[in-house]
């Protein structure tokens, strides 16, 4: 069976982010970029998934610029067999990203694919379920169990408080959450054999953006708060702040 | 030139989410500052006073009825598309709740619509729509503009105000639908106990490690108990196995936005920061005085956890009593 992995290449979330000089992105120097940490455990089912069947291929894709490529390579190199990186310099809105990635799932004739269930940089949620639209695939976010019975997909996502367990069936997409297993780190012959798997390189297919950055700005500081006091003799104060000032309990 | 504004409620066992009466009133808001109408939509089973929904400015709901739309299905968008499509509505509005990020990214495919997820505001300019949401958790904050034709807005839990329900009474059209066969469907609820979730609560209790070992997390339990809040952690103790993921706070975790935020033995690292520093009110204890938790901390006590919190739990009590 054929799986796909669609990876982003995002800053690291211990970065400090400082705003760059269009006033609509980030500042990308000194920013050390990563693997999108949800992407590990999507790259991890995918694996997971074909070692359990005993036969077929791993792919994964990005969509973005030359860079990206690093992200595809780390993937390679957890045993990803090869990689697509759908190229384009300019930034899109998620429905472009997803529309050049249903293209090309298409072309592969994929059935079963993974996502991160979100970017840890744009935080939408929301590729994976427009891909499997596109698509018109199956799907299943935030997935913290999955398991796959022929073309039968028993999943679990987390939502508030709780569990659905959910069924479905192929072709289908699912997002990973945390929790849904432990990504396996790349050991030195998986980085070795890395380099000798291929990248393919195209242009992402032609899409149009709907959600367009005007802007990008710090939050608001927050003003400097009250020390109360420095033991447990501060409580009764402190609970008359938040009753009488903040008005919260 | 706009037409309409449609709410989709979120029902769940029948009940119908805090998150979309947030919606409600802000499509309701919307409507008006565009000079246009606003109704929602429910899909379920049996629902429990949809027409409550009046009480936040809405006059016209519409429930989706049948059987096997108890629970959530890809029925659910495919039914919400030919409704849209119906009554021909370009503005579409969701709670950013499991439901909502779900569904809302669907339509947006099927509709060839751009769509602003978990937005923190918006503001009308002429035709345009501007909306303002967190990105990298909450480290930058970025405005948008929907050019679509038809624009979906997804609203960040707890942020938008729907204050108290006037007595208004929307009116509301039971539709009997056909769902025939379900390609992806919920077959068992499972319940992570009674507890509630740090996405959805008013007031969240959240651990570090400065609790210093898993057992003494009762302590954070135990006051979150008092206050009827919700549990939350940082990345630290949910590595350390000490909580489950579905708990953590942050930009790997769950960014969220109380009303109140207490951090219990958490130094504020910046990924954590990210996650809750839009909560209305943040108290900090922590032992360490340089913990940039105090940074954004509205009250601190710069104390021992284990001494301040039994202390904080009996004021509390004292409190209530009184």
């Amino acid at each position: 069976m054929k799986i796909i992995v669609c990876v982003s290449h995002v800053p690291d979330t211990a970065t400090k982010i400082n705003l760059g000089a269009d006033g609509k992105s980030i500042d990308n120097n000194g920013v050390t970029f990563v693997v999108n940490p949800y992407d590990e455990y999507a790259i991890e089912e995918a694996l997971k998934t074909k070692e359990s069947l005993g036969e077929g291929e791993v792919i994964a894709i990005s969509v973005g610029p030359e860079v990206n490529k690093e992200t595809i390579k780390k993937a390679l190199a957890m045993g990803v067999d090869r990689g697509i990186l759908l190229k384009d310099e300019n930034p899109r809105d998620s429905l472009a990203v997803a529309k050049a990635l249903a293209d090309e799932i298409k072309q592969e004739g994929a059935e079963l694919v993974f996502f991160g269930k979100q970017s840890v940089d744009y935080d939408n949620s929301v590729v994976g379920q427009m891909t499997a639209e596109l698509l018109g695939f199956n799907s299943v976010s935030v997935v913290v169990d999955f398991k796959l019975d022929g073309t039968n997909i028993v999943a679990e996502r987390e939502i508030e408080g709780g569990r659905e367990v959910v069924e479905t069936s192929l072709p289908a997409i699912i997002t990973a959450q945390k929790g849904l297993n432990e990504p396996r780190y790349a050991s030195l012959k998986g980085i070795m054999a890395a380099k000798k798997k291929p990248i393919d390189e195209k242009p992402a297919a032609e899409a149009k953006s709907y959600v367009e950055v005007v802007e990008m700005k710090r939050p608001a500081p927050k003003a400097a708060g009250k020390i109360v006091g420095s033991d447990a003799s501060a409580v009764p104060e402190l609970v008359r702040l938040l009753r009488e000032e903040a008005k919260v309990i | 030139m706009a037409n309409k504004v449609l709410v989709f409620l979120e029902q769940r066992n029948g009940q119908i989410k805090k998150a979309s009466f947030e919606a409600a009133k802000v499509g309701a808001e919307l409507a008006a500052k565009l000079g246009i109408e606003a109704e929602a939509v429910v899909i379920g089973n049996e629902v429990e006073s949809p027409e409550k929904v009046g009480g936040f400015g809405i006059k016209k709901v519409t429930h989706l009825k049948n059987a096997l739309l108890e629970n959530y299905s890809d029925a659910y968008k495919e039914l919400l598309t030919s409704y849209t499509n119906e009554i021909n509505a370009d503005y579409l509005l969701f709670g950013n709740t499991a439901m909502g990020k779900d569904l809302a990214p669907k339509l947006s495919a099927k509709l060839d619509a751009g769509a602003a997820m978990d937005i923190l505001a918006y503001e009308v300019e002429g035709e345009n729509l501007k909306a303002t949401r967190p990105v990298y958790a909450g480290k930058a904050l970025i405005n948008v503009n929907i050019t679509s034709a038809i624009k979906i807005l997804s609203l960040r839990p707890n942020v938008f105000n729907a204050g108290e329900a006037t007595t208004d009474t929307a009116e509301v059209t039971v539709k009997e639908v056909e769902v025939t066969e379900l390609k992806t469907k919920v077959t068992e609820l499972k319940k992570a106990g009674d507890k509630l979730d740090v996405s959805e609560a008013e007031f969240i209790v959240a651990g570090g490690r400065g609790l210093k070992e898993a057992d003494k997390f009762s302590l954070v339990e135990d006051l979150a108990k008092e206050l009827g809040a919700a549990i939350g952690a940082s990345r630290a103790v949910v590595d350390a196995g000490w909580r489950p993921h579905s708990e953590q706070v942050g930009q790997t975790g769950k960014t969220v936005s109380p009303t109140l935020y207490i951090a219990l033995g958490i130094s504020g690292a910046i990924q954590h920061l990210a996650g809750m520093r839009s909560s209305k009110y943040i108290v900090a204890i922590n032992k360490d005085a340089d913990a940039p938790i105090f940074q954004i901390a509205d009250y601190g006590i710069t104390g021992d956890v284990f001494e301040v919190v039994p202390a904080l739990i009996e004021e509390i009590k004292k409190v209530k009593n009184g």
